[in-house]
């Protein structure tokens, strides 16, 4: 039995991000383990020691994308693969997607495949839906906490965040699960999982190892442009009044006037 | 020659960033102003495996090697002087003492449960009235039968009142002919009768580390927690210092970056005359210094570690290491603080916190004006190295990393 978490290696979030005027978005030279990933890792890691399962850490990405998966090695995971393939090269959700879920059914015995809740950068999940419908599972969104999991029954429920509270579900397994932060405290690497990390030599699967024709992998959306937001403008003033009491109220009237309030 | 560190230390270094930046640096400065030690660090230390980083598996450590001690300390230092304290006493003068003079049975009974992380270590050679001058101790250890009695009172140790195990140096023969042939190494246990601890209050730094005194009162430690030979305990106690200095001088390094940062974000920030101040030439100078000192203080300290991954004699490279360190680091607290200007002088900011815990370390594990007259008399071939009987073994990465 198998529980494969899915990481990505995204922009560092302190980075200052900047659009040029042809529309080419500079995201800094560092990445980082994409932050929501750190909860799916971990909870791949709990998970393995509550119960007798594999995890394993997958990334999609070029070799500097590699570090999500030493991260998940050196968290704890069992086992790391990346998949690449030149195909790939400025891939859509629903490419990923098809490359992800051929990984997962190729790795067989998968009982849950777990992602963080989106790509911190592009503040996307549609991959997430889009890889369910591909391996033809249930989808099991913002999971807050899993309430119980039977890997031998094949059954998972699960507390999900929703707008006004949170809702539990339950699903027969395999399933997919995205997760928010509230699903866990994100454990730091062990020194032993560092020093195993290091020594990892991490399989690539191409989209012949996935046993996909690399046309099966093209893109069929592309990122045009980006735009920066529009600079914000804004002026002070300086509310007058005698008296605090007077102050407050010229405030209030003109936060009505304004219809801010 | 490599200058590029391995996967492991990098992401060794990154874990324990993680760790002092996230769990320790939020409430560190609570901690300092009410002069008390930070109650998460031990445990949390211990509990991650810091404590036992660079202690053989077979003994309870993790396996990592001389530099990765090094890089730990300097992330622990670019948080709080005191996160790096514990290295330097825990693993810098009674891990690294076991792995150098303790025989397997000690390495057995006190390295490994340090290494866990499940005792914490600590030492004691200064006194009230040696520190400098350690020949002038006057703890005596007195043999009777298959016990010492030990009397005697340290001063100015750290974790005196939270460790387990101390390693404390003492007179077996006051009256020898050559002072420094009279003294022993004992391992004590702060539980074993006789022992009292205090702690010391006022200190102008590492006010969120532990600092206090061990009273020593017909103190009967038996012959097998006796480190190295009776008379031998002199060349001990250097020899701890030769792995203490190397974790100041690390920590150190880790403060300057301290200065260098905040600075770097203050600059960048504050206007004054209408730019940043970091157009100013002046500021950008203190910037500079700070950059050079921390590339210079870092180069010191890796030979240094190298030096001792190699199981080559250190004692030399790792005091020039500690002393330029620790005097830039307060050179370079000074300039963060003048950059910062009324704010640095204020704990609304950190660069004051780093100024006073850079000046403890110029003073302890050897003063920078001692520091000063071994690397003369080492020029002046005034002092030698000599062999010692037991050295600090050579980093090997399979015996380190066996289980067996």
């Amino acid at each position: 039995m198998h529980v494969v978490v899915i990481a990505k290696n995204t922009p560092d979030t302190e980075a200052t991000v900047s659009v040029d005027a042809s529309g080419n978005a500079d995201w800094g030279d560092k990445l980082v383990v994409n932050p929501w990933d750190e909860y799916a890792i971990t909870e791949a890691v709990l998970l393995k020691g509550a119960h007798n399962v594999t995890a394993t850490v997958i990334t999609l990405g070029t070799e500097e994308h590699a570090e999500a998966l030493k991260h998940g090695l050196a968290i704890g995971c069992d086992q790391a693969i990346r998949i690449w393939d030149d195909a790939l090269a400025g891939h859509d959700g629903l490419a990923y997607a098809t490359a992800v879920a051929a990984a997962v059914n190729k790795l067989g015995d998968v009982s849950l495949v777990i992602f963080g809740k989106e790509l911190s950068d592009i503040a996307s999940d549609q991959h997430i839906f889009q890889t369910a419908r591909k391996l033809g599972w249930n989808m099991l969104g913002f999971v807050a906490q899993i309430e119980a999991i039977d890997f031998a029954a094949k059954t998972i429920r699960v507390s999900r965040l929703t707008e006004q509270g949170s809702q539990v579900v339950s699903s027969a397994l395999p399933a997919v699960i995205s997760v928010v932060k509230d699903i866990n405290e994100p454990k730091y690497p062990t020194f032993i999982g560092i020093r195993k990390a290091a020594r990892a030599e991490i399989p690539v699967w191409d989209a012949a190892a996935l046993g996909l024709d690399a046309a099966a992998l093209s893109s069929k959306t592309a990122h045009i442009r980006y735009q920066a937001l529009p600079a914000r403008e804004g002026a002070v003033e300086i509310i007058d009044g005698a008296t605090v009491q007077e102050q407050a109220e010229a405030l209030v009237d003109k936060l009505l006037e304004d219809k801010v309030l | 020659m490599d200058f590029a560190l391995t996967e492991e230390h990098v992401m060794a270094q990154q874990m324990v960033r993680d760790f002092a930046q996230k769990e320790i640096y939020p409430t560190i400065k609570e901690w300092d102003r009410k002069h008390a030690p930070h109650p998460d660090v031990l445990p949390r230390m211990a509990e991650l495996g810091i404590l036992g980083i660079n202690v053989p598996v077979r003994y309870g450590g993790q396996g990592f090697d001389y530099i990765t001690l090094a890089l730990v300390c300097e992330e622990l230092e670019r948080v709080d002087a005191t996160l790096r304290v514990v290295m330097s006493v825990h693993m810098g003068l009674n891990c690294m003492a076991l792995m150098q003079w303790g025989t397997e049975e000690q390495k057995q009974r006190f390295l490994a449960p340090q290494a866990r992380g499940e005792k914490y270590a600590a030492y004691a050679l200064t006194e009230a009235d040696a520190g400098s001058d350690p020949v002038s101790l006057r703890s005596t250890a007195r043999r009777e039968g298959d016990v010492y009695i030990l009397n005697g009172e340290k001063m100015w140790i750290s974790l005196a009142t939270l460790a387990d195990n101390i390693l404390v140096i003492a007179k077996t023969d006051p009256h020898a002919e050559r002072p420094h042939k009279g003294i022993t190494a004992f391992m004590i246990t702060r539980d074993m009768k006789g022992v009292t601890t205090g702690d010391i209050h006022g200190k102008m730094g590492v006010r969120a580390g532990s600092t206090g005194w061990i009273a020593m009162q017909d103190v009967e430690v038996p012959v097998e927690n006796r480190i190295g030979e009776e008379g031998e305990g002199f060349y001990v106690a250097m020899s701890c210092l030769d792995n203490g200095r190397y974790t100041v001088g690390a920590g150190a390094v880790g403060c300057i970056r301290a200065c260098l940062e905040d600075s770097v974000k203050y600059a960048r920030e504050r206007e004054t005359f209408g730019v940043p101040i970091a157009h100013h030439q002046l500021i950008k100078q203190k910037i500079a210094y700070m950059q050079q000192w921390y590339d210079a203080a870092k180069l010191l300290i890796l030979k240094a570690g190298w030096l001792k991954n190699q199981g080559q004699r250190n004692t030399r490279e790792t005091a020039v290491a500690k002393w330029f360190a620790t005097d830039m680091s307060v050179k370079a607290a000074l300039e963060a603080v003048q950059l910062h200007g009324a704010y640095g002088f204020s704990d609304e900011y950190d660069v004051e916190r780093y100024l006073r815990n850079a000046k403890g370390a110029v003073i302890y594990e050897g003063s920078s004006e001692i520091q000063q007259l071994i690397q003369a008399d080492y020029a002046l071939e005034y002092r030698k190295d000599k062999p010692l009987r037991c050295e600090l073994p050579a980093y090997d990465v399979d015996y380190w990393q066996s289980e067996v």
